[in-house]
């Protein structure tokens, strides 16, 4: 009897639906999901009960919580996050974080539980119809009804929601379809005869930039996330310092560059500063890498930059020429584009050009820095003084994750941060609430790094419950809240353009302490100076969670300021 | 300036891509002025055909939009010049108006419409043509009464030599087979 040695094919298995879903997630290498069961994904949760030891499930307090947990973890690690939401209340209940993921270009999939399929339409217990609810915020979206169609259409949205622009995707399982028999085999997506994800890229174009580039006298480099959602801040490096060509940060584009290069010229924007709004208005020419020219960035489009030359390096083509006209496009993944221009690059210095940012630092460290970093004497602790005494501590090592209103900003501006992927903010829609489950999140997925999140009093109430996820999960993420008993960038905007009259922004609000200690969170308040660098060091050196309440200025601001609409070169300072 | 524009879409068939497609309209609060959904010429893709007045600012960016749903392999836009269209118009008349004079007949006959059946009640007639055509039918044949009155969305071909999205498939093609092979 002879035996030959064939190559092993797998046969199929028959499991049910169900954990076909569990399946396909391990062998597309998911090891974490964040979640709240349902009765429409019984199942599901039925099959994970098997796989607890090789599928981490985070049990979050509400369904926002998970989705913006599976964000804060996607920006974190570069990973896909997943969410697992029952239907009706819960699928709906995602519809936020769906939104932040589609303007933040996050990858995201997140699995919705629906009625069986022969009861579709007929407003059963909590049927609502999801695909069509997130049909405008995903990138794609679709409804499995049968149980073999559910791996096949996982492995398609993990391929949707990582690669190209990332993005949300939403699929829809019904419960018949969870519950049925199917004979398993995994095969990966990495192909969609529909969707080309990273356009062609252009010799001509890359050709032409460098050309443009080197015959700058006045280059400015705008860096926006496509950057770090394509892994190219080494790449970014290369090229500014070939070129000596400053640079600075939108807010989604923080941490592509180390706040300590000498070509960082900081952060672009409303609340961005002066030098770099100034200089866009001054520059010859203006190369965008992986930054979409968002209203907050370019204030009034006509005005914007009028004088310079455009260089637009994208992923997505749809985002050419939409707010900002591109003299010359560079298509394609920046991890590509980025080299082929820098090889290109002649060496130059620009030495003039990048001293004259500092006429415009002085007066901006002179006119509002020193007036955040050195308040007088007897007045309350601003919130830059809380950033910077965290970053005297962690020396910018830490994954600073912030909630949205002044706190953001002034986070934004003044936090120290060295590595790629620290700075996780909800930057296109603005969501309050995304802060707290988002550093759990990150902190989840990055388990040695140091979390930290900024979260003001407003915005921490709006997922305060996720305390009970760090609770349950052991979570060691360092929240440091800035209360002001405001809603303090509305009071801001009330003060200086609705003549102060503070309609609905002053916050009644609990003691926080006792919330935090409640949830076994080891706390600490602050309301001296004094005592500030003795709670950063202990927020620091906790190995647990640690819960740090500072109380801040009241009527503190955030400058500079361009006002909505305005001219990027008409800046408030005071 | 405001003029009117031709999208012309590909997919793969999907369900709900329509209403993709039309939120793109919505969230801009642009007007669909006519919309044709149908089997193209390869199998197996859908090809949809929508009228808009507009912008050519606005049109480029949301053929781009459209363009970037994952089920869409390609979308293109042309003005008029560009293309030979056809809509095509039914009009329900009562058949006396035919028997009392020879005046609707001479109409059907200028108009190059023609009668598609006549019940005792009444005759229905159809006329393709571009929208001011059977408009102006529609105005000849009201003065005898128009009981009903429909209207397709337009249908179109563009007036190049070769079909650009054939030329992107078989680019698409190529990716797929490198795909495969590594």
């Amino acid at each position: 009897m002879t035996h030959t040695t064939e190559p092993s094919i797998p046969a199929p298995e028959t499991i049910s639906g169900a954990e076909a879903f569990i399946r396909v997630l391990l062998d597309e290498g998911i090891d974490t999901i964040f979640g709240y069961p349902g009765g429409n994904v019984i199942s599901i949760y039925d099959a994970l009960y098997h796989y607890t030891d090789r599928l981490h499930h985070i049990l979050t307090r509400h369904e926002q919580g998970a989705v913006h947990a599976a964000q804060g973890y996607a920006r974190a690690t570069g990973k896909t996050g997943i969410v697992l939401a029952t239907s009706g209340p819960g699928a709906t209940n995602l519809v936020t974080g769906l939104a932040d993921a589609l303007l933040d270009s996050t990858p995201i999939v997140c699995i919705t539980g629906q009625v069986a399929e022969q009861v579709l339409g007929s407003d059963g217990f909590q049927e609502t119809d999801i695909i069509g609810i997130s049909m405008p915020v995903t990138k794609w979206n679709f409804q499995v009804t049968k149980a073999k169609d559910i791996a096949p259409a996982i492995s398609k949205a993990l391929y949707i929601a990582h690669t190209g622009r990332p993005g949300p995707v939403l699929i829809d399982f019904t419960a018949n379809a969870q519950k049925e028999m199917c004979s398993y085999l995994y095969k990966k997506c990495n192909f969609i005869r529909s969707y080309i994800p990273t356009p062609h890229i252009s010799k001509a174009s890359i050709a032409e930039a460098a050309d443009l580039i080197n015959h700058a006298e006045k280059p400015l480099v705008l860096v926006g996330q496509g950057v770090q959602l394509s892994h190219a801040e080494p790449e970014l490096r290369e090229f500014i310092e070939k070129g000596n060509l400053p640079a600075g940060c939108t807010l989604m584009g923080l941490s592509s560059l180390p706040t300590g290069h000498p070509l960082y010229m900081g952060m672009l924007g409303m609340h961005g500063q002066m030098a770099l709004n100034k200089k866009t208005n001054e520059c010859d020419v203006l190369i965008a890498v992986g930054m979409r020219f968002s209203s907050r960035i370019i204030g009034a489009a006509a005005a914007y930059a009028p004088q310079a030359k455009v260089i637009h390096l994208e992923v997505d083509p749809s985002e050419i020429n939409r707010s900002i006209a591109a003299d010359i496009p560079v298509l394609g993944n920046m991890k590509r584009t980025l080299p082929m221009l820098t090889e290109k690059l002649e060496a130059r210095s620009h030495r003039e050009w990048i001293e004259s940012f500092k006429t415009w630092q002085d007066f901006e460290y002179d006119k509002v820095v020193r007036k955040q970093m050195q308040p007088e004497a007897g007045s309350r602790i601003t919130m830059g003084e809380v950033v910077k005494a965290f970053g005297d501590v962690d020396r910018g090592e830490a994954i600073v994750v912030t909630d949205v209103g002044q706190h953001q900003m002034i986070a934004a501006r003044y936090a120290r941060m060295n590595h790629p992927r620290s700075f996780i903010t909800s930057g296109g829609l603005g969501t309050m609430g995304f802060g707290l489950p988002a550093a759990i999140g990150a902190k989840v997925g990055c388990p040695d790094r140091e979390v930290v999140l900024f979260v003001g009093d407003g915005g921490i109430q709006m997922t305060i419950q996720e305390f009970g996820t760090i609770l349950q999960n052991r979570i060691p993420v360092k929240i440091i809240l800035l209360n002001n008993s405001f809603l303090g960038m509305v009071r801001q905007w009330q003060e200086l353009f609705y003549g102060k009259r503070y309609s609905c922004t002053e916050l009644e609000n609990p003691d926080f302490i006792r919330i935090a200690q409640a949830y076994g969170i080891a706390c600490r308040r602050v309301t001296e100076r004094e005592d500030l660098p003795g709670a950063m060091q202990e927020l620091c050196n906790s190995q647990e969670a640690f819960f740090l309440e500072v109380d801040v200025e009241k009527e503190g601001m955030v400058f500079p300021m361009i006002p909505a609409g305005a001219s990027i070169d008409q800046i408030l300072y005071e | 300036m405001n003029q009117e524009f031709t999208i012309t879409a590909f997919s793969e068939n999907s369900i709900g891509l329509l209403n993709r497609i039309t939120i793109i309209f919505t969230r801009r609060r642009l007007n669909i002025e006519s919309l044709t959904v149908s089997a193209s010429a390869i199998r197996g893709i859908h090809k949809f055909t929508i009228v808009v007045n507009t912008t050519r600012e606005q049109i480029e960016k949301v053929t781009l939009q459209i363009e970037k749903l994952v089920e869409v392999l390609k979308a293109y836009y042309h003005v008029n010049e560009e293309l030979v269209y056809q809509e095509i118009a039914l009009y329900k008349v009562p058949t006396q108006a035919l028997l009392d004079s020879s005046e609707v007949e001479h109409i059907i006959r200028r108009f190059g419409a023609r009668i598609l059946e006549v019940t005792h009640d009444f005759a229905v007639i159809e006329k393709t043509g571009h929208q001011d055509e059977t408009a102006e039918l529609f105005k000849a044949l009201d003065a005898f009464g128009v009981i009903q009155f429909t209207r397709s969305g337009r249908i179109s071909i563009h007036r190049e030599k070769t079909e650009a999205l054939q030329e992107h498939l078989s680019h698409v093609d190529r990716i797929s087979r490198r795909r495969h092979l590594t």
